[in-house]
Protein backbone atom coordinates (compact mmCIF):
# COMPACT_ATOMS: atom_id res chain seq x y z
CA UNK A 1 0.00 0.00 0.00
CA UNK A 2 3.09 1.96 0.33
CA UNK A 3 5.85 2.57 -2.18
CA UNK A 4 8.04 5.25 -2.35
CA UNK A 5 11.31 5.76 -3.99
CA UNK A 6 12.62 10.08 -3.54
CA UNK A 7 16.05 11.58 -3.74
CA UNK A 8 15.87 14.97 -3.05
CA UNK A 9 18.73 17.45 -2.34
CA UNK A 10 18.04 20.23 0.52
CA UNK A 11 21.16 22.30 0.90
CA UNK A 12 23.99 19.98 2.42
CA UNK A 13 21.11 17.35 3.50
CA UNK A 14 20.67 14.58 0.99
CA UNK A 15 17.66 12.30 1.04
CA UNK A 16 17.87 9.06 -0.93
CA UNK A 17 15.12 6.72 0.02
CA UNK A 18 13.17 3.44 -1.21
CA UNK A 19 10.43 2.04 1.31
CA UNK A 20 8.14 -0.14 0.73
CA UNK A 21 5.23 -1.41 3.12
CA UNK A 22 2.81 -3.99 2.27
CA UNK A 23 1.56 -3.57 6.60
CA UNK A 24 -1.33 -1.16 8.19
CA UNK A 25 1.38 0.59 10.48
CA UNK A 26 4.78 1.01 9.34
CA UNK A 27 7.07 2.73 12.10
CA UNK A 28 10.30 5.14 10.24
CA UNK A 29 13.18 5.04 12.91
CA UNK A 30 16.15 7.33 13.29
CA UNK A 31 18.24 9.59 14.65
CA UNK A 32 17.83 13.51 14.89
CA UNK A 33 18.32 14.87 11.52
CA UNK A 34 18.53 11.43 9.47
CA UNK A 35 15.52 13.28 7.11
CA UNK A 36 12.25 11.71 8.44
CA UNK A 37 10.61 14.47 8.88
CA UNK A 38 11.78 15.47 5.38
CA UNK A 39 10.56 12.17 3.87
CA UNK A 40 7.03 13.17 5.16
CA UNK A 41 6.86 16.25 3.93
CA UNK A 42 7.91 14.80 0.31
CA UNK A 43 4.96 11.96 1.20
CA UNK A 44 2.03 14.60 1.89
CA UNK A 45 3.61 16.93 -1.17
CA UNK A 46 4.92 19.38 0.97
CA UNK A 47 8.44 19.32 -0.65
CA UNK A 48 8.59 18.14 -4.02
CA UNK A 49 11.59 15.67 -4.60
CA UNK A 50 14.13 15.78 -7.50
CA UNK A 51 12.98 12.23 -8.61
CA UNK A 52 11.31 8.97 -7.98
CA UNK A 53 7.51 8.19 -7.25
CA UNK A 54 5.31 8.16 -4.62
CA UNK A 55 2.19 5.21 -4.69
CA UNK A 56 -0.08 5.15 -1.58
CA UNK A 57 -3.14 2.87 -1.59
CA UNK A 58 -2.32 1.91 -5.30
CA UNK A 59 -2.59 5.81 -6.68
CA UNK A 60 0.30 7.35 -7.91
CA UNK A 61 1.04 10.84 -6.33
CA UNK A 62 4.16 11.78 -7.60
CA UNK A 63 6.38 10.30 -10.49
CA UNK A 64 9.22 12.55 -12.16
CA UNK A 65 9.51 10.80 -15.41
CA UNK A 66 5.77 11.33 -15.98
CA UNK A 67 5.89 14.64 -14.50
CA UNK A 68 2.69 13.84 -12.30
CA UNK A 69 2.77 16.20 -8.86
CA UNK A 70 -0.46 15.70 -7.12
CA UNK A 71 -0.88 19.09 -5.14
CA UNK A 72 -0.97 18.37 -1.45
CA UNK A 73 -4.41 19.21 -0.72
CA UNK A 74 -5.61 16.80 -3.52
CA UNK A 75 -3.22 14.10 -1.72
CA UNK A 76 -5.84 12.78 0.61
CA UNK A 77 -2.82 12.38 3.28
CA UNK A 78 -3.41 13.23 6.63
CA UNK A 79 -0.17 14.78 8.98
CA UNK A 80 0.44 14.59 12.54
CA UNK A 81 2.71 17.60 13.84
CA UNK A 82 5.07 17.40 16.52
CA UNK A 83 4.13 20.92 17.56
CA UNK A 84 0.60 20.22 17.18
CA UNK A 85 -0.10 23.23 14.54
CA UNK A 86 -4.08 23.83 15.65
CA UNK A 87 -5.03 26.92 14.21
CA UNK A 88 -4.99 29.18 16.71
CA UNK A 89 -7.83 31.42 15.75
CA UNK A 90 -10.61 28.32 15.33
CA UNK A 91 -12.14 26.69 18.11
CA UNK A 92 -11.58 22.91 19.09
CA UNK A 93 -14.29 22.25 16.97
CA UNK A 94 -13.55 24.14 13.85
CA UNK A 95 -10.11 23.33 13.98
CA UNK A 96 -11.61 19.16 14.24
CA UNK A 97 -14.00 19.57 11.51
CA UNK A 98 -11.43 21.90 9.01
CA UNK A 99 -10.56 19.40 6.86
CA UNK A 100 -13.87 17.67 6.77
CA UNK A 101 -15.50 20.29 5.32
CA UNK A 102 -13.98 20.43 2.68
CA UNK A 103 -14.34 16.65 1.73
CA UNK A 104 -17.63 15.77 -0.48
CA UNK A 105 -20.36 13.72 1.36
CA UNK A 106 -19.49 10.25 0.08
CA UNK A 107 -15.47 11.25 1.10
CA UNK A 108 -16.34 11.46 4.86
CA UNK A 109 -16.00 8.51 6.12
CA UNK A 110 -15.27 9.16 9.95
CA UNK A 111 -17.22 11.40 11.42
CA UNK A 112 -17.00 14.00 14.29
CA UNK A 113 -18.52 12.22 16.72
CA UNK A 114 -16.61 9.17 16.13
CA UNK A 115 -13.05 11.05 16.73
CA UNK A 116 -14.47 12.80 19.99
CA UNK A 117 -15.35 9.91 21.40
CA UNK A 118 -12.40 7.70 20.19
CA UNK A 119 -10.16 10.21 21.58
CA UNK A 120 -12.34 11.47 24.43
CA UNK A 121 -12.58 14.99 23.37
CA UNK A 122 -15.97 16.27 23.59
CA UNK A 123 -15.35 18.63 26.54
CA UNK A 124 -12.84 20.62 24.43
CA UNK A 125 -14.93 21.23 21.36
CA UNK A 126 -15.98 24.72 22.49
CA UNK A 127 -12.37 26.33 24.08
CA UNK A 128 -9.51 28.03 21.87
CA UNK A 129 -6.17 25.74 21.51
CA UNK A 130 -4.20 28.18 24.09
CA UNK A 131 -6.31 27.28 26.25
CA UNK A 132 -5.45 23.16 26.41
CA UNK A 133 -2.64 21.25 27.55
CA UNK A 134 0.07 19.40 25.54
CA UNK A 135 -1.80 16.18 25.86
CA UNK A 136 -5.19 17.45 25.02
CA UNK A 137 -3.21 19.30 21.62
CA UNK A 138 -1.95 16.35 20.16
CA UNK A 139 -5.22 14.57 20.51
CA UNK A 140 -6.91 17.24 18.87
CA UNK A 141 -4.17 17.53 16.41
CA UNK A 142 -4.78 13.45 15.71
CA UNK A 143 -8.59 14.21 15.48
CA UNK A 144 -8.42 17.06 12.69
CA UNK A 145 -6.16 14.91 10.33
CA UNK A 146 -8.27 11.60 10.99
CA UNK A 147 -11.61 13.69 9.92
CA UNK A 148 -10.26 14.50 6.96
CA UNK A 149 -10.48 10.85 6.18
CA UNK A 150 -6.93 9.99 5.28
CA UNK A 151 -5.79 7.09 3.21
CA UNK A 152 -2.49 7.40 5.10
CA UNK A 153 -1.70 8.78 8.51
CA UNK A 154 1.87 10.69 8.61
CA UNK A 155 2.48 10.81 12.72
CA UNK A 156 5.74 13.24 12.54
CA UNK A 157 6.96 12.16 16.65
CA UNK A 158 3.66 13.16 17.46
CA UNK A 159 4.81 12.03 21.31
CA UNK A 160 8.39 14.30 21.47
CA UNK A 161 6.96 17.38 22.87
CA UNK A 162 4.94 15.78 25.53
CA UNK A 163 6.76 13.94 29.39
CA UNK A 164 6.38 10.50 29.94
CA UNK A 165 3.19 10.21 31.74
CA UNK A 166 1.31 11.81 29.06
CA UNK A 167 3.05 9.60 26.13
CA UNK A 168 1.80 6.93 28.25
CA UNK A 169 -2.11 8.54 28.35
CA UNK A 170 -1.82 8.78 24.45
CA UNK A 171 -0.38 5.47 23.56
CA UNK A 172 -3.46 3.80 23.70
CA UNK A 173 -5.34 6.56 21.50
CA UNK A 174 -2.89 5.56 18.82
CA UNK A 175 -3.71 2.12 19.39
CA UNK A 176 -7.51 2.39 19.30
CA UNK A 177 -7.33 4.75 16.05
CA UNK A 178 -5.34 2.10 14.43
CA UNK A 179 -7.97 -1.07 16.05
CA UNK A 180 -10.88 0.59 15.35
CA UNK A 181 -10.49 2.85 12.10
CA UNK A 182 -8.04 0.74 10.21
CA UNK A 183 -6.29 3.53 8.69
CA UNK A 184 -2.35 3.07 7.28
CA UNK A 185 -0.10 4.72 8.88
CA UNK A 186 3.63 5.85 9.26
CA UNK A 187 4.68 6.59 12.38
CA UNK A 188 8.23 8.68 12.82
CA UNK A 189 9.70 8.50 15.86
CA UNK A 190 13.27 8.21 17.58
CA UNK A 191 12.20 6.22 20.25
CA UNK A 192 11.76 2.44 19.19
CA UNK A 193 10.03 1.42 22.34
CA UNK A 194 7.18 3.82 20.84
CA UNK A 195 7.57 2.27 17.49
CA UNK A 196 7.29 -0.95 18.80
CA UNK A 197 3.74 -0.04 21.04
CA UNK A 198 2.08 -0.10 17.77
CA UNK A 199 3.93 -1.72 15.10
CA UNK A 200 6.58 -4.84 14.63
CA UNK A 201 7.46 -3.37 10.93
CA UNK A 202 10.21 -1.43 11.61
CA UNK A 203 12.11 0.91 9.11
CA UNK A 204 15.52 2.83 10.39
CA UNK A 205 16.39 5.22 8.35
CA UNK A 206 20.25 7.69 8.89
CA UNK A 207 21.95 10.67 7.05
CA UNK A 208 18.68 9.90 4.51
CA UNK A 209 19.13 6.61 3.86
CA UNK A 210 17.50 3.63 4.20
CA UNK A 211 20.13 1.44 6.28
CA UNK A 212 17.06 -2.02 7.18
CA UNK A 213 13.81 -3.02 8.16
CA UNK A 214 12.46 -4.91 10.52
CA UNK A 215 9.64 -6.95 10.33
CA UNK A 216 8.84 -9.67 13.12
CA UNK A 217 4.86 -10.84 12.35
CA UNK A 218 3.52 -12.22 14.93
CA UNK A 219 1.76 -15.04 14.14
CA UNK B 1 -15.44 79.15 21.05
CA UNK B 2 -16.43 75.66 19.49
CA UNK B 3 -18.58 76.64 16.74
CA UNK B 4 -17.18 75.15 13.14
CA UNK B 5 -17.13 77.15 10.40
CA UNK B 6 -18.88 76.33 7.04
CA UNK B 7 -15.10 76.23 5.33
CA UNK B 8 -13.77 74.13 8.65
CA UNK B 9 -16.98 71.85 8.45
CA UNK B 10 -16.34 71.06 4.38
CA UNK B 11 -12.94 70.62 5.16
CA UNK B 12 -13.22 67.70 8.36
CA UNK B 13 -16.08 66.12 5.78
CA UNK B 14 -13.36 66.49 3.04
CA UNK B 15 -10.77 64.54 5.06
CA UNK B 16 -12.78 62.08 6.60
CA UNK B 17 -14.35 61.33 2.56
CA UNK B 18 -10.93 61.60 1.07
CA UNK B 19 -8.95 59.45 3.87
CA UNK B 20 -11.70 56.80 3.93
CA UNK B 21 -11.61 56.10 0.24
CA UNK B 22 -7.57 56.17 -0.07
CA UNK B 23 -7.77 53.28 2.93
CA UNK B 24 -10.66 51.16 1.43
CA UNK B 25 -8.80 51.46 -1.98
CA UNK B 26 -5.47 50.90 -0.97
CA UNK B 27 -5.77 47.77 1.66
CA UNK B 28 -6.92 45.40 -1.09
CA UNK B 29 -4.04 45.54 -3.40
CA UNK B 30 -1.91 46.12 -0.31
CA UNK B 31 -2.57 43.21 1.42
CA UNK B 32 -2.13 40.80 -2.11
CA UNK B 33 1.21 42.67 -2.41
CA UNK B 34 2.22 42.15 1.05
CA UNK B 35 1.65 39.01 1.95
CA UNK B 36 3.56 38.03 -2.04
CA UNK B 37 6.64 39.99 -0.51
CA UNK B 38 6.23 37.94 3.05
CA UNK B 39 6.10 34.45 1.06
CA UNK B 40 7.63 34.34 -2.12
CA UNK B 41 11.06 35.11 -3.29
CA UNK B 42 11.94 36.40 -7.13
CA UNK B 43 14.53 37.98 -8.59
CA UNK B 44 14.23 41.77 -8.72
CA UNK B 45 12.09 41.36 -5.14
CA UNK B 46 14.97 44.36 -4.07
CA UNK B 47 13.84 46.68 -6.82
CA UNK B 48 10.04 46.01 -6.52
CA UNK B 49 10.18 46.63 -2.51
CA UNK B 50 12.11 49.77 -3.18
CA UNK B 51 9.96 51.11 -5.50
CA UNK B 52 7.13 50.49 -3.10
CA UNK B 53 8.30 52.07 -0.46
CA UNK B 54 9.34 55.63 -2.50
CA UNK B 55 6.80 57.32 -1.50
CA UNK B 56 7.92 57.11 2.04
CA UNK B 57 11.35 58.07 1.90
CA UNK B 58 10.96 60.81 -1.20
CA UNK B 59 9.66 64.34 -0.54
CA UNK B 60 6.07 64.05 -0.53
CA UNK B 61 6.43 66.73 -3.54
CA UNK B 62 7.92 64.45 -5.83
CA UNK B 63 4.98 61.83 -6.17
CA UNK B 64 2.94 64.77 -6.20
CA UNK B 65 4.64 65.61 -9.25
CA UNK B 66 4.89 62.60 -10.79
CA UNK B 67 1.44 61.98 -10.47
CA UNK B 68 0.48 65.61 -12.27
CA UNK B 69 3.07 64.00 -15.29
CA UNK B 70 0.71 60.70 -15.50
CA UNK B 71 -2.78 61.53 -14.06
CA UNK B 72 -2.86 65.09 -14.98
CA UNK B 73 -5.45 65.62 -17.94
CA UNK B 74 -2.40 66.38 -20.14
CA UNK B 75 -0.38 63.63 -18.45
CA UNK B 76 -0.33 59.75 -20.22
CA UNK B 77 -2.57 57.79 -18.27
CA UNK B 78 -4.83 60.96 -17.75
CA UNK B 79 -5.51 61.75 -20.93
CA UNK B 80 -6.25 58.59 -21.81
CA UNK B 81 -8.79 58.07 -19.07
CA UNK B 82 -10.41 61.36 -19.78
CA UNK B 83 -10.79 60.29 -23.21
CA UNK B 84 -12.21 56.53 -23.06
CA UNK B 85 -13.58 56.63 -19.60
CA UNK B 86 -14.77 60.27 -19.22
CA UNK B 87 -12.44 60.21 -15.68
CA UNK B 88 -10.36 62.69 -14.77
CA UNK B 89 -8.02 63.28 -11.82
CA UNK B 90 -7.17 66.73 -12.22
CA UNK B 91 -7.95 69.33 -9.86
CA UNK B 92 -10.70 67.34 -8.01
CA UNK B 93 -11.15 65.45 -4.84
CA UNK B 94 -10.80 61.66 -6.64
CA UNK B 95 -6.85 62.88 -7.58
CA UNK B 96 -6.76 63.78 -3.85
CA UNK B 97 -7.92 60.24 -3.14
CA UNK B 98 -4.89 59.18 -5.75
CA UNK B 99 -2.26 61.29 -4.13
CA UNK B 100 -3.38 60.07 -0.79
CA UNK B 101 -3.27 56.54 -1.26
CA UNK B 102 0.25 56.66 -2.92
CA UNK B 103 1.70 57.38 -0.19
CA UNK B 104 -0.51 55.30 2.36
CA UNK B 105 0.43 52.23 0.53
CA UNK B 106 3.74 51.64 1.53
CA UNK B 107 2.87 51.68 5.18
CA UNK B 108 0.27 49.53 4.71
CA UNK B 109 2.22 46.93 2.65
CA UNK B 110 4.68 47.01 5.04
CA UNK B 111 2.35 45.96 8.25
CA UNK B 112 0.64 43.40 6.67
CA UNK B 113 3.76 41.95 5.41
CA UNK B 114 5.38 41.92 8.83
CA UNK B 115 2.23 40.52 10.49
CA UNK B 116 2.04 37.43 7.45
CA UNK B 117 5.70 36.44 8.18
CA UNK B 118 5.00 36.46 11.88
CA UNK B 119 2.17 33.58 10.98
CA UNK B 120 3.82 30.07 10.88
CA UNK B 121 3.99 28.35 7.52
CA UNK B 122 3.40 25.28 9.35
CA UNK B 123 -0.17 26.05 9.54
CA UNK B 124 -0.56 27.24 6.23
CA UNK B 125 1.18 23.86 5.42
CA UNK B 126 -1.09 21.83 7.62
CA UNK B 127 -4.15 23.39 6.21
CA UNK B 128 -2.90 22.37 2.88
CA UNK B 129 -2.85 18.54 3.91
CA UNK B 130 -6.30 19.07 4.99
CA UNK B 131 -7.37 19.80 1.95
CA UNK B 132 -7.37 23.43 1.33
CA UNK B 133 -6.22 24.58 -1.76
CA UNK B 134 -4.47 27.97 -2.24
CA UNK B 135 -7.21 30.50 -2.39
CA UNK B 136 -8.71 28.62 0.66
CA UNK B 137 -5.49 28.53 2.80
CA UNK B 138 -4.98 32.37 1.93
CA UNK B 139 -8.53 33.10 2.97
CA UNK B 140 -9.10 30.79 6.04
CA UNK B 141 -5.26 31.06 7.79
CA UNK B 142 -3.55 33.69 6.67
CA UNK B 143 -6.07 36.51 6.25
CA UNK B 144 -7.72 36.07 10.13
CA UNK B 145 -4.05 35.29 11.37
CA UNK B 146 -2.97 38.87 9.82
CA UNK B 147 -5.63 40.80 10.61
CA UNK B 148 -4.36 42.59 13.37
CA UNK B 149 -1.35 43.37 11.54
CA UNK B 150 -4.03 44.73 8.29
CA UNK B 151 -5.90 46.49 10.67
CA UNK B 152 -2.83 48.13 12.06
CA UNK B 153 -2.01 49.33 9.04
CA UNK B 154 -5.43 50.44 7.58
CA UNK B 155 -5.06 52.95 10.88
CA UNK B 156 -1.89 54.32 9.58
CA UNK B 157 -2.62 54.70 6.28
CA UNK B 158 -6.11 56.20 7.04
CA UNK B 159 -3.76 58.88 9.26
CA UNK B 160 -1.21 59.33 6.36
CA UNK B 161 -4.40 60.03 4.60
CA UNK B 162 -5.49 62.52 6.77
CA UNK B 163 -2.16 64.09 7.49
CA UNK B 164 -1.15 64.31 3.19
CA UNK B 165 -0.26 67.96 1.89
CA UNK B 166 2.90 67.83 -0.32
CA UNK B 167 1.75 65.43 -2.62
CA UNK B 168 -2.03 66.81 -2.55
CA UNK B 169 -1.33 70.24 -2.84
CA UNK B 170 1.24 69.73 -5.90
CA UNK B 171 -1.21 67.10 -7.71
CA UNK B 172 -4.78 68.49 -7.34
CA UNK B 173 -4.18 72.17 -5.68
CA UNK B 174 -5.66 73.51 -2.87
CA UNK B 175 -9.50 74.25 -4.03
CA UNK B 176 -12.08 75.05 -1.22
CA UNK B 177 -14.82 72.36 -0.91
CA UNK B 178 -13.21 69.98 -3.60
CA UNK B 179 -9.53 69.38 -2.31
CA UNK B 180 -9.20 71.51 0.30
CA UNK B 181 -8.96 69.24 3.47
CA UNK B 182 -7.95 69.65 7.02
CA UNK B 183 -4.01 70.08 6.63
CA UNK B 184 -4.27 72.11 3.32
CA UNK B 185 -7.18 74.40 5.29
CA UNK B 186 -4.74 74.85 8.41
CA UNK B 187 -2.11 76.35 5.89
CA UNK B 188 -4.22 78.41 4.41
CA UNK B 189 -5.59 79.94 7.46
CA UNK B 190 -1.69 80.52 8.56
CA UNK B 191 -1.44 82.19 5.51
CA UNK B 192 -4.32 84.48 6.01
CA UNK B 193 -4.23 87.67 7.97
CA UNK B 194 -6.06 87.16 11.43
CA UNK B 195 -6.30 83.61 10.48
CA UNK B 196 -4.55 82.12 13.87
CA UNK B 197 -7.58 81.41 15.93
CA UNK B 198 -9.21 79.26 12.98
CA UNK B 199 -5.62 77.58 12.28
CA UNK B 200 -5.52 76.58 16.10
CA UNK B 201 -8.83 75.60 16.32
CA UNK B 202 -8.76 72.80 13.31
CA UNK B 203 -4.64 71.62 14.95
CA UNK B 204 -7.02 70.87 18.29
CA UNK B 205 -9.63 69.20 15.88
CA UNK B 206 -6.69 67.15 14.34
CA UNK B 207 -5.37 65.60 16.79
CA UNK B 208 -8.98 64.94 18.65
CA UNK B 209 -9.88 62.89 14.69
CA UNK B 210 -5.95 61.42 15.10
CA UNK B 211 -6.74 60.10 18.58
CA UNK B 212 -10.39 58.88 17.48
CA UNK B 213 -8.80 56.66 15.02
CA UNK B 214 -6.18 55.30 17.40
CA UNK B 215 -8.73 54.72 20.31
CA UNK B 216 -11.02 53.26 17.43
CA UNK B 217 -8.61 51.03 16.25
CA UNK B 218 -7.54 49.88 19.48
CA UNK B 219 -11.03 49.32 20.24
CA UNK B 220 -10.77 46.84 17.30
CA UNK B 221 -7.91 44.78 17.89
CA UNK B 222 -8.79 44.24 21.04
CA UNK B 223 -12.26 42.25 19.40
CA UNK B 224 -10.57 40.63 16.79
CA UNK B 225 -7.56 39.43 19.08
CA UNK B 226 -8.93 38.98 22.97
CA UNK B 227 -6.07 38.11 25.27
CA UNK B 228 -5.41 34.55 25.85
CA UNK B 229 -6.66 33.04 28.77
CA UNK B 230 -9.69 34.72 29.45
Amino acid sequence: MLDIQVSLQQGNFHLDTKLHSEVLVTGLFGPSGAGKSSLLQVIAGLVTPEQGRIVVDGELLYCSTRHINVPPHKRRIGLVFQDDQLFPHLSVRNNLLYGFRRLKVGQQKIHLDTVVDLLEIAHLLDKKPNLLSGGEKQRVGLGRALLSSPRLLLLDEPLASLDQRLKQQILPFLLRTRDELCLPMLYVSHSLEEIHYLTEHVVYIERGCVIGAECNQKS
Amino acid sequence: MFELSDQELSAILLSLKIAGWSTLLSCPPAILVGWFLARWDFTGKALIDGLIHLPLVLPPIVPGYLLLLCFGNNGLIGHWLHQQFGISFAFNWKGAVLASMVMAFPLIVRSVRLSVSAIDKGLENAARTLGADSLWVFLSITLPLAAPGILAGAVLGFSRSLGEFGATITFVGNIQSETRTLPLAIYTATQSPGGDDQAARMVMLSIVLALTALALSEMLSRKLHPKPGR
